[in-house]
């Protein structure tokens, strides 16, 4: 580690309504790796907008390499050398990934033309640095969701940034990826780059990171050398309080077959796929990205057709066409892209949580309103989620209490078979536990459980079995005494 | 469970939503009173009652139109094809009478079913297929538009007779002219559709985001081949009270009726991008162009700079809200 990069004293900043943060100090060395933790809502992101020049900072001071600075726009923030990775990729798809990276400052020529020989050629410099064995010509559409972060960091670095801040870089990047995004973190710090790392992933924080700040409601909890601190002291100084009792889950028997799934194929997703799921259970479904668990759920939900097989429930054949037949069967899916798939975030909370019940409220053909708020709040009150009232938009919730509205929505629909596609990425930690505690209680109402998760230490704890997919195929399905991230990995990877 | 529901009441009365009406209109609300202020400053006439039953009428064929758009937006669609539709139920519902001899209320419904059609042809493959529904019915617009012109040999078809003559030029107990009367009645029923059904929510839904909506078993086909349908309908009643005020079915009737409804629609503060619109902004979108172009008349500006001014104040009121609903985010 070196010398001091970044400075942040005392950063104040108001929202109308919101103190958003209050005081808060942070420094970056160079060639470190710095994790921001906190909850949905401390304040993280705040602090490194106002880093990036998105905005304006109320009191406080900022000092890069020791020189005190005024940042009051996202060119002053890259004049610097600070750039921000988004969480969400904000490349142009139908562009090279050349003109991706050199996008508003395109090379000129004599004659004042883009020039293209020189974009490509740099371009290319950069993508061999990396050894990524890509083209500079290749259309960033054509990429996988990895690559086009690793072109993000390229763009970052072709800046000559010397703070680069990841926000949430490995929300859907698979295991593999994360290691060459990290091989690449290292690359950087031995070249002196700092950079600020935000994740909810403890695993992967206590891998890459040197020290980690804390933050909860917009103040500075306090900083830990990684290596000297342990999950649980970060969860107890994100919440506040000791979690004693994180993954919350009470085993019982479980009970007679509720749904069976018996040699599905869907062409290019899932091959030959059978599985029993007992009443009362949670069926875990581990595997990496890309191993069909999404696609092999989209299947039984009636969202994608699938070629040959047979789904049974309560041990009656069922046909499922669409998402009604399996809604009709009490099945439900909690989608793992609440955004994209899940929500109608600029409707309020009160539509999203009733759009499935809606004949439950039918006088004649006219929707009852005050029945449906009614309905609404209760389970507002029922998940404890925080929100000022039913008419709030979805989209200005956090993210677990998105998570939670969505939930709602398929609880209402009282399933039989709940399908929950990563339920708590994204979440915060608070969430995260209320959630397991939410699952916890369904089981033990007879409700059965699927819970696809890319979180190991979640399928490990809340299954009571776990079912290990690799290439389409469900490659072994694992009884709670075989569980271990070992194993699990074991079968994911191909193995026998 | 029950006890606890009927407890917790809430207030859902006339006076809230009247309050709440207002204020979600509040911009484009004091843009139409500005705008009735200055003209009736120009010419007091404007305010007579004659008057303003006459712009009611005028405003009712646009929002007979952009009641329809307002759903198919708010879907996430367009429907170009309406102005043509008009023209074409117009044509046959008139040729029905005049060419064919039909009594007048199966004409009538000869000429809603031709918008049925294309409102059905208009939806199916705006649903079922991956064509945008611009260029659908940008195609369908050039058919109808093609088949009127056709069938009529680009002539005016006329019609004498008083029954289908009173459909758009009578009035209801002396007062109410009969197209005000069925508009009343349209904005009704839309308005309980979109606020009150399963069918209006799942439209918000579609239009807000598809993707969520097929997850959640939404038929879309349906909601979106309903839609369209409607907008054919919605497009023959125009079309029929149209050629009926006009005494004859026109060919080249409603040529550029479905911008006005569209320029309605977004007036009113629906947004292109769909998930986001109300009935009730609509109306008074409509209500600024028609009180707008009334009074223009009534200062005798010629119907060549009416365009320009409509353009105009289109491009200004529609930036303004937008500032609004930034401002208010």
């Amino acid at each position: 580690m070196g010398n001091k990069l970044l400075e942040m004293i005392g950063v104040n900043k108001r929202f109308p309504g919101v103190y958003a943060l209050k005081g808060v100090d942070f420094n970056l060395e160079s060639g470190e790796v710095h994790a921001l933790l906190g909850e949905n809502g401390a304040g993280k992101s705040t602090l490194m907008k106002i880093l990036g020049g998105i905005y304006g900072i109320d009191e406080g001071e900022i000092f890069i390499e020791g020189k005190k600075v005024q940042i009051n726009s996202v060119k002053d923030a890259q004049g610097y050398g600070v750039s921000i990775i988004h969480q969400e990729i904000v490349l142009v798809p139908y562009l090279t990934i050349a003109e991706n990276i050199y996008l508003g400052r395109e090379p000129l020529n004599n004659s004042g033309f883009i020039d293209k020989k020189i974009m490509f050629e740099n371009a290319q410099k950069f993508l061999d640095d990396f050894d990524l064995g890509l083209s500079s010509s290749t259309l960033v559409n054509d990429l996988t969701v990895a690559q086009k972060q690793m072109i993000e960091i390229i763009k970052a670095i072709s800046f000559n940034s010397k703070i680069i801040v990841m926000d949430e870089p490995t929300s859907s990047l698979s295991e593999k990826e994360v290691d060459f995004l990290f091989n690449t973190i290292r690359n950087l710090k031995k070249k002196g780059v700092g950079m600020i790392y935000i994740s909810h992933r403890m695993n992967e924080l206590m891998e890459i990171t040197d020290r980690i700040t804390v933050m909860r409601d917009g103040e500075y909890i306090g900083t830990v050398v990684t290596k000297q601190t342990n999950v649980d002291q970060l969860i107890s100084m994100m919440v506040g309080r000791e979690l004693t009792n994180y993954y919350i889950r009470d085993f019982g028997n479980s009970g007679e077959t509720v749904l069976k799934v018996d040699k599905l194929s869907r062409k290019g997703a899932i091959d030959n796929v059978s599985f029993e799921l007992k009443k009362g259970e949670i069926l875990g479904f581990a595997g990496l990205v890309g191993a069909g668990r999404s696609e092999l759920m989209k299947c039984i939900f009636g969202l994608d057709p699938f070629d040959t097989g047979d789904i049974y429930v309560n041990g009656k054949k069922v046909s499922i066409k669409n998402p009604n037949d399996a809604i009709n069967n009490r099945i439900a899916y909690v989608t793992e892209n609440r955004k994209e798939e899940g929500l109608f975030l600029i409707e309020s909370v009160r539509f999203n949580l009733t759009i499935k019940i809606l004949d439950e409220f039918l006088k004649f053909f006219r929707v009852n309103q005050r029945y449906e708020n009614n309905v609404a709040n209760n389970y507002i009150n029922e998940l404890s989620i925080k929100t000022p009232s039913t008419e709030q938009a979805v989209g200005n919730l956090s993210g677990g209490n998105q998570q939670k509205v969505l939930i709602s929505r398929w609880l209402a629909t009282k399933p039989k078979v709940l399908i929950l596609d990563e339920p708590t990425r994204g979440v915060d930690v608070g969430a995260k536990s209320e959630i397991y505690s939410i699952m916890n209680r369904l089981i033990k109402e007879g409700v059965s459980i699927i819970m696809v998760s890319s979180e190991l230490p979640e399928v490990i704890n809340m299954s009571d079995r776990v079912a290990v997919m690799w290439n389409g195929r469900i490659q072994k399905i694992l009884s709670r005494d075989q569980f271990s991230q070992e194993t699990i990995m074991h079968y994911a990877t191909g193995g026998n | 469970m029950a006890q606890q529901l009927s407890s917790k009441k809430n207030n859902f009365g006339l006076g809230v939503s009247l309050r709440n009406y207002i204020r979600e209109n509040a911009g484009i609300l004091i843009g139409l009173v500005l705008l009735c202020i200055i003209i009736t400053i120009v010419n007091p006439n404007f305010l007579s009652s004659n008057n303003l039953m006459n712009v009611l009428r005028q405003t009712s064929t646009n929002l007979y139109l952009a009641v329809a758009m307002t759903m198919i937006i708010i879907l996430g669609g367009i429907d170009l094809s309406v102005g043509s539709v008009m023209a074409v139920t117009g044509v046959v519902t008139t040729m029905s009478i005049a060419t064919w001899g039909f009594p007048v209320w199966i004409a009538i419904i000869i000429g809603i079913l031709v918008g049925l059609l294309f409102g059905a042809i208009n939806g199916y493959i705006s649903a079922t297929t991956i064509i945008p529904p611009f260029i659908v019915t940008l195609a369908t617009m050039n058919i109808a538009r093609g088949a009127a012109y056709v069938m009529t040999d680009g002539q005016p078809v006329r019609v004498m007779s008083d029954s289908f003559n009173f459909i758009g030029s009578g009035y209801l107990f002396g007062f109410l002219p009969m197209p005000v009367l069925y508009l009343i009645i349209f904005l009704i029923i839309c308005y309980i559709i979109m606020n009150k059904t399963k069918l209006g929510r799942y439209m918000y839904a579609v239009g807000g985001n598809p993707e969520a909506a097929r997850f959640a078993g939404i038929n879309i086909k349906k909601v979106k081949f309903f839609a369209y349908t409607f907008s054919g309908f919605m497009a023959a009643v125009a079309g029929i009270v149209l050629a009926s005020r006009m005494f004859s079915g026109q060919p080249t009737a409603g040529n550029g009726a479905e911008l006005d409804a569209i320029a309605a629609v977004v007036l009113g503060g629906t947004s292109m991008s769909g998930g986001i619109g109300k009935i009730g902004g609509t109306v008074i979108g409509a209500l600024i162009i028609g009180v707008l172009s009334n009074g223009l008349n009534l200062m005798g500006v010629s119907s060549f700079w009416q365009y320009i001014v409509k353009g105009i104040v289109i491009l200004i009121a529609v930036y303004a809200d937008v500032i609004k609903r930034r401002k208010a985010v």
